[in-house]
């Protein structure tokens, strides 16, 4: 049923248009993109770019209004009833009703999960996110940057090869982002998943990313597509490296050019 | 001047007494049983005397106690001067009564001052200051009635209320039983049940949440007086007819409450649900419904006074010869105006209890909605 095993997300000539009172807005236009198993892929643009609605078709939040998309060789509706894959979103979105353990419950009590299953697997999304100790904790009583860590623990505790992330550590500063990047960077390697990653920020792109997909508003579309060249072990010294910024500077190249026609 | 604004109700008692010095004696010429001279020194000495203290730099719960301790003595004494005296307090009188209220008011404002370490400590506290509080109603209300002999059928005072209450505990008992115990309390369950369910189809039923809605508005505008004796006309006259109208009052607060709370869960919350295919009774149970939760506990508590008010006055048009409404009825056309108040005091002090139930249990429910959690 599938003819490419190695790629997870395939969209040929996606389009998608939002019907509004002030007439119809091209959100997406001809996207054609291949995402392959293990990929770390990037998506970066303005705002209104389509960055987070394609995300969003994968996942089967919006749908297409034109072209194909494939997700595991399913289409996104048969995936997400199958659960293929894991959001994360902007905000935490954790239920404050809930501890972290509780929250992290929730997808695997939905999915049917045995009682001894979930708290072994409880256990080991905490510990990698690092939040071990922290199970028992109410959402409200945890820092940001844990409360988003602990919902990509809840996004991990079940079996999906794939993870969506819209702009997960947008809200945070800095600091805890340069060190929640880090962390992902080594989770991914540990997990072997593949991850989309929506971002607007390039080094965050250059420094998470195997494929970085610039994109560019009005119509949604993709500008360029960059192979990143970095290992895939990548200390955060690398932002330092002549290697490093020259992807940077691609990557701002291609958003410029995306820019320009609109002036 | 710092002095008397240190303790501004002092000052005020310590002119009040000399003013009622000069307006002596503190009953009139005619009583049958004046004040002993004795008391009325003694008053005077414990008003004055407290008043004097509280401009000083005692430690505050020391003044505390000696302003609580002289201020209800002194007016347990006014109290007693009244018996045998009814109707004939002078102005003297009543000078003293507002001294010795004032002193009270110091008393409670320097408790409310207090920052007590121990928990106990502050839950007792937080008993006494609205306790000394109701107490003074009760005590200016007593020596008003009596004092100034207002008629029983105006205005009973709260010794006599008192003493009817316990009097007729087993009438009362039986009031409680028929009115609260059967119609309120069959009444709230099953309309507080039917609107949640009802609330849950409407989400589930397009045409139910279209339709009934609207309607629903218009029908929890009905008047209750104009329900109530045609809910008598269909269910009889006993308790089953109040309930019914009970029904009627608390169903539509918790239709329209756990519509809007069911809306309540964001964008958000809802595509999480979704990602993880999450079937609809799924998502209701485990994201919906404990955010709707504040909603719930809102309606909860409007239908737990809403409840109370419409049993009572349903039994007005029609009942068997029991119940709180029928005793309030009759007792009124009695003229015997201390049962009436008994019935109002059992009725308030069950509404509270009630009340604080169910914020109870909303506490426990909804512990992390940020109107809960605190700090």
């Amino acid at each position: 049923m599938n003819n490419a095993p190695s790629s997870v997300v395939s969209a040929s000539k996606l389009g998608l248009t939002f019907e509004t009172g002030d007439g119809p807005v091209h959100a997406l236009s001809n996207v054609d993109l291949t995402v392959n198993k293990g990929d770390f892929v990037s998506f970066i643009g303005p705002s209104g770019c389509g960055k987070t609605t394609f995300l969003r078709v994968i996942a089967d939040l919006e749908k297409a209004t034109s072209g194909e998309i494939t997700v595991n060789g399913m289409t996104p509706e048969e995936a997400r009833k199958s659960r293929s894959y894991g959001y994360v979103f902007q905000a935490p979105a954790l239920y404050p009703w809930r501890t972290i353990e509780k929250n992290i419950a929730l997808p695997l009590e939905i999915m049917g999960y045995s009682s001894v299953d979930r708290k072994a697997r409880i256990e080991r999304t905490l510990d990698l996110v690092n939040l071990s100790g922290f199970g028992k904790k109410y959402p409200w009583q945890l820092s940001g940057g844990m409360q988003q860590r602990a919902s990509i623990a809840r996004a991990l505790a079940f079996d999906a090869d794939l993870l969506l992330m819209d702009e997960p550590f947008g809200a945070l500063d800095e600091i805890v982002r340069d060190h929640l990047n880090e962390q992902l960077l080594k989770l991914w390697a540990r997990t072997e998943k593949t991850i989309c990653f929506v971002t607007h920020s390039i080094p965050e792109a250059v420094y998470l990313s195997t494929k970085i997909v610039v994109m560019s508003p009005r119509p949604g579309r993709v500008t360029d597509v960059i192979e990143s060249t970095l290992p895939r072990e990548r200390p955060l010294e690398i932002r330092e490296t002549p290697e490093f910024l020259e992807i940077a500077h691609r990557v701002r190249e291609g958003l410029r050019a995306g820019h320009s026609y609109e002036e | 001047m710092t002095l008397i604004l240190r303790s501004w109700q002092g000052a005020a008692a310590v002119v009040l007494c000399l003013a009622a010095l000069a307006s002596l004696p503190l009953m009139a010429a005619d009583a049958p049983s004046p004040f002993g001279t004795g008391t009325v020194v003694l008053v005077f000495l414990m008003i004055a005397g407290a008043a004097a203290i509280s401009f000083t730099k005692l430690s505050q719960p020391l003044l505390a106690t000696i302003l609580f301790v002289a201020a209800h003595l002194a007016v347990w004494l006014l109290l007693a001067g009244i018996a045998g005296n009814e109707g004939k307090a002078t102005l003297a009188f009543f000078l003293m009564l507002a001294a010795s209220w004032l002193l009270a008011w110091r008393c409670v404002a320097v408790l409310s001052h207090l920052r007590p370490k121990s928990g106990a400590g502050d839950t007792f506290l937080r008993l006494l200051i609205p306790a000394i509080f109701g107490v003074w109603i009760l005590i200016l209300w007593e020596a008003a009635t009596r004092g100034a002999g207002i008629p029983f059928i105006i205005l009973p005072p709260p010794s006599a209320i008192g003493a009817r209450l316990a009097g007729s505990v087993p009438i009362l008992w039986a009031d409680v039983q028929q009115t609260i115990f059967k119609a309120v309390l069959f009444g709230y369950v099953v309309g507080c049940a039917s609107g949640f369910v009802v609330a849950i189809l409407a989400d589930r039923i397009a045409f139910l949440r279209r339709g009934l809605l609207p309607i629903g508005n218009m029908v929890s505008a009905l008047p209750i007086i104009g329900v109530a004796p045609i809910m008598v006309m269909w269910f009889g006259f006993d308790w089953q007819s109040k309930a019914a109208v009970v029904i009627i009052m608390t169903f539509f607060p918790m239709l329209v409450n756990t519509v809007a709370g069911l809306a309540a869960s964001g964008a958000m919350e809802r595509d999480l649900m979704r990602s993880y295919a999450s079937d609809y009774w799924q998502t209701l149970v485990k994201l919906r419904l404990p955010a709707a939760m504040p909603f719930i506990f809102n309606a909860l508590k409007i239908n737990s006074t809403l409840a109370l008010i419409g049993a009572i006055v349903a039994e007005f048009f029609g009942t068997p010869i029991v119940g709180m409404g029928f005793r309030i009825s009759t007792e009124i056309g009695r003229m015997n105006v201390d049962m009436v108040w008994a019935e109002i005091a059992v009725a308030a002090l069950i509404g509270s209890v009630f009340y604080g139930v169910v914020a109870l249990g909303e506490r426990a429910t909804t512990f992390w909605h940020p109107s809960n959690r605190g700090g």
